[in-house]
């Protein structure tokens, strides 16, 4: 099946606006070349669940791929008519399961040492989309907030290593109701700038109670469907013939109610969290890589005003000793291991935010909960500085805006 | 094969040329600028410039016959920033202190191959670039160079052993090559495997033999020249009491590696003993304190390795050591990847890596900087030990012959 041979009729199976998307730029996608249109369906196919901001950059790029010239569009894709395919890729069903295809392609292009031409011809269309599709600026300085460290006494050694040559670090933050001055802070922004999914509280265990504008995900609302998943991985790892591409693909096809998801809710946000769990890695066990990937995404997708991200102990990695004594099952908790997953999972969700566009203007903060540390990052504070000011976290954001 | 490429959306492929602020090329030369002035101020070692003024062979007395060779693959997975690099130092004070002055040091060694372990894994023993399915059980396509060494010198299979970590190794010992039948390659242990047999029914064990971090909820068939449990009685000389009840005091799948080397090295004392380590690759569960555990165990571990050398009378004095990841992990720049959890971009941060080699003959605090190709070891060790890596399309590197 090449794209040039396209029909209507094989959308149907796409939820109905991907469908009606797919149709309207029909003729386009027959002009593309296959080493790319599949993971251009990927994201169409997904039209229904995405977040605005989504769906307006997939408009955007698909607006823009329908003025190309003939010639404009042979330039463009040079380099991915260029890429060889096998003729297994090109009878695989790339039109109803494009993210399959993408997996295999991408297989075979390990395999074929084609990867850093596709690199290439990736990072050229990337390129050529910039310029001609302006990214959307926000309508404010994005504001992204990590808290690090819940549980901890003593950190094991200097926190903020990588962020604090950055912004400023604090060494006299007064704690006291800090996290409720940083809640009260999301929440006068979501107020103040209301948009749907524009402001995220993210936790990696029970989420305290938080303004109703803010969307909000959490590692412990998420305990049943991770319970859930895991019980339906064992079962299929189970069955003959299981492999881990068949294991994939069928996680990728997990609805929420197949994993004790409430029918109902929003249809966005149950699926953007059941990709959390099928598609992040340790985000099933570890709440710190849950809340670094839950951020990512929600930066990456969403492109939100405001993140505030809570991590918080994950579960302890036995030693071997210990997983061969039999012993009451319980899960201890890593207090101090987290910090460090959080410490580094903090300058992950800073550097997130910075691919975003207006990052020139953007703000930081990481605070090491219930504790003096913390790092600002603004453009109104100097950058490798020390305060030794005694000074509470509504203050910081002060002098950050 | 199911490594997986991350081509996502176009505003993802427009950040990841927007994120970065060097070219492939510029952040190659500042990895190697940073490996050497590193190694230089912290370990004392100076830049070698000039190839030896004689033959190993001459500079030792000893016949490439009667050398012995050790091979540890530092994984699964480590980049610079946690190892070598000025932060990462910490990480790798045995390697480090005690281990590069002894040693040539290689600062660039490039992987060109699939970054998946298992298959880069079995490139570096065949110095081919393997293209295998790094996630099924298939032996690698080329000559290994456990048949090398024992087709041309003549070595019985007691000469020649691999301890790998999973299931997911156990078909490395020998390829599919009509040159080579089966039973003409090496016997591969792994230590975990022969643990499940040995604790069947003890603790959490399903969790303990959790096969690959990179495809953590699938493991593959058995088949191929594996060491079975009855005979660590028979050639081991190491009763399954014994075995469970050390295994019993270890922390890590890697120690219990360790632990069968050591068994190896004093039952058989074999020519070419290949080790690969993998506690690193808990990575891909995201959680940056554990990976960073296992790079400071394997860190030990290789020193432990050295240090059993240099004391066990068949190897004290005539053995060389070679220690080398079999590749990298992913940038923090690279947007498209999730910086050390994973290796997907076949960025250059996750493609070039180090090599050390120590022991009788081989110039002590040196560092090279020339790029050195993954595949290269083979010949290398075909040129020292005495066989020809015919089918190996590596070169041999000079500098420590």
């Amino acid at each position: 099946m090449h794209p040039e041979d396209l029909k209507p009729e094989q959308f149907s199976g796409y939820p109905p606006e991907a469908r009606k998307l797919a149709l309207d730029y029909l003729e386009t996608f027959r002009r593309l070349p296959l080493s790319f249109l599949p993971s251009l369906l990927r994201e169409v196919i997904e039209f229904d669940f995405k977040f605005p901001v989504e769906r307006r950059h997939l408009e955007k790029e698909l607006g823009n791929l329908r003025s190309l010239s003939h010639e404009d569009l042979r330039a463009w894709f040079r380099e991915f008519t260029e890429i060889r395919l096998s003729e297994s890729l090109e009878k695989l069903n790339w039109i109803a399961s494009p993210a399959q295809f993408v997996e295999q392609l991408s297989a075979h292009l390990w395999a074929t040492h084609q990867m850093d031409a596709f690199r290439h011809a990736a990072l050229g269309y990337a390129d050529k989309l910039r310029a001609a599709v302006a990214p959307e600026p926000p309508t404010s300085p994005r504001l992204g907030i990590a808290v690090i460290g819940q549980g901890v006494d003593v950190a094991p050694g200097p926190l903020f290593r990588k962020l604090r040559t950055y912004g400023a670090y604090f060494s006299a933050v007064n704690p006291e109701n800090g996290l409720r001055q940083l809640l009260e802070v999301v929440a006068a922004r979501a107020n103040s700038n209301p948009a749907p999914y524009g402001h995220w509280y993210i936790d990696g265990g029970e989420p305290l109670p938080h303004a109703s504008g803010v969307t909000s995900v959490s590692y412990q609302a998420m305990e049943p469907v991770r319970a859930a998943l895991l019980a339906r991985i064992h079962a299929e790892t189970q069955k003959t013939g299981m492999g881990p591409e068949a294991l994939r693909t069928l996680m990728a096809r997990l609805r929420p109610v197949e994993l004790s998801m409430a029918p109902g809710g929003d249809p966005v946000l149950n699926r953007f969290q059941i990709k959390l769990l099928t598609e992040g890695s340790g985000t099933q066990i570890f709440s710190t890589s849950f809340v670094e990937w839950a951020a990512r995404e929600a930066l990456r997708r969403a492109e939100p005003l405001t993140v505030l991200a809570r991590f918080a102990p994950r579960q302890r990695q036995k030693p071997m000793h210990e997983l061969l004594s039999p012993g009451p099952e319980q899960v201890a908790l890593d207090p101090v291991g987290s910090l460090v997953d959080a410490d580094m999972g903090a300058y992950y969700n800073w550097m997130n935010q910075q691919r975003l566009p207006g990052s020139e203007k953007s703000l930081f903060l990481v605070w090491f909960e219930n504790h003096k540390e913390a790092v600002a990052i603004s453009p109104a504070l100097p950058r490798g500085t020390v305060s030794t000011e005694t000074i509470d976290l509504r203050g910081i954001l002060s002098w950050m805006t | 094969m199911s490594s997986h490429t991350s081509l996502r959306t176009a505003k993802d492929r427009a950040r990841l040329a927007s994120a970065k602020g060097s070219t492939p090329q510029e952040l190659a030369r500042h990895l190697v600028w940073t490996r050497r002035e590193f190694l230089r101020g912290a370990a004392g070692v100076a830049l070698g410039s000039s190839l030896l003024p004689s033959s190993l062979i001459a500079r030792t007395g000893i016949s490439a016959r009667k050398r012995k060779v050790v091979v540890i693959t530092f994984g699964g997975g480590a980049r610079d920033q946690e190892t070598f690099a000025p932060e990462g130092q910490e990480n790798v004070p045995h390697l480090l202190r005690e281990l590069a002055p002894q040693s040539t040091f290689f600062t660039q060694v490039v992987n060109r191959g699939i970054l998946g372990h298992y298959v880069a894994t079995a490139s570096l023993a065949t110095g081919v670039y393997e293209t295998i399915n790094n996630f099924a059980s298939l032996p690698p396509e080329s000559p290994t160079v456990f048949e090398y060494f024992r087709k041309d010198l003549k070595r019985p299979a007691s000469d020649v052993w691999v301890v790998a970590p999973s299931n997911g190794f156990n078909r490395i010992g020998e390829s599919s090559h009509r040159s080579f039948g089966p039973g003409s390659g090496a016997r591969v242990i792994l230590p975990k495997y022969l643990l499940g047999a040995a604790t069947s029914g003890l603790g959490d064990y399903g969790h303990l033999l959790r096969d690959s971090y990179e495809t953590p909820l699938y493991a593959p068939e058995l088949s191929g020249n594996i060491f079975e449990l009855e005979q660590l009685e028979t050639i081991l000389k190491l009763s399954v009491e014994d075995f469970r009840a050390h295994a019993l005091t270890l922390s890590s799948p890697d120690e219990l590696s360790v632990y069968i080397v050591r068994q190896l090295m004093r039952q058989f004392a074999p020519s070419l003993l290949w080790v690969t380590l993998h506690d690193i690759d808990i990575a891909h569960a995201g959680a940056y304190s554990l990976y960073i555990e296992g790079i400071r165990r394997t860190d030990r571990l290789s020193a432990e390795i050295w240090k059993a050398i240099q004391s066990e009378p068949e190897y004290a004095g005539k053995c060389t050591l070679f220690i080398l990841p079999d590749f990298g992990r992913d940038s923090d720049e690279d947007a498209g990847g999730n910086g050390f959890q994973h290796h997907r971009t076949g960025d250059v941060i996750s493609r070039t890596t180090w090599m050390m080699a120590l022991g009788p003959g081989i110039r002590e605090g040196v560092v090279y900087d020339r790029p050195v190709d993954s595949i290269d070891l083979v010949p290398t060790l075909g040129s020292m030990m005495g066989f020809t890596a015919s089918l190996s399309r590596g070169k041999p590197i000079t500098e420590i012959l």
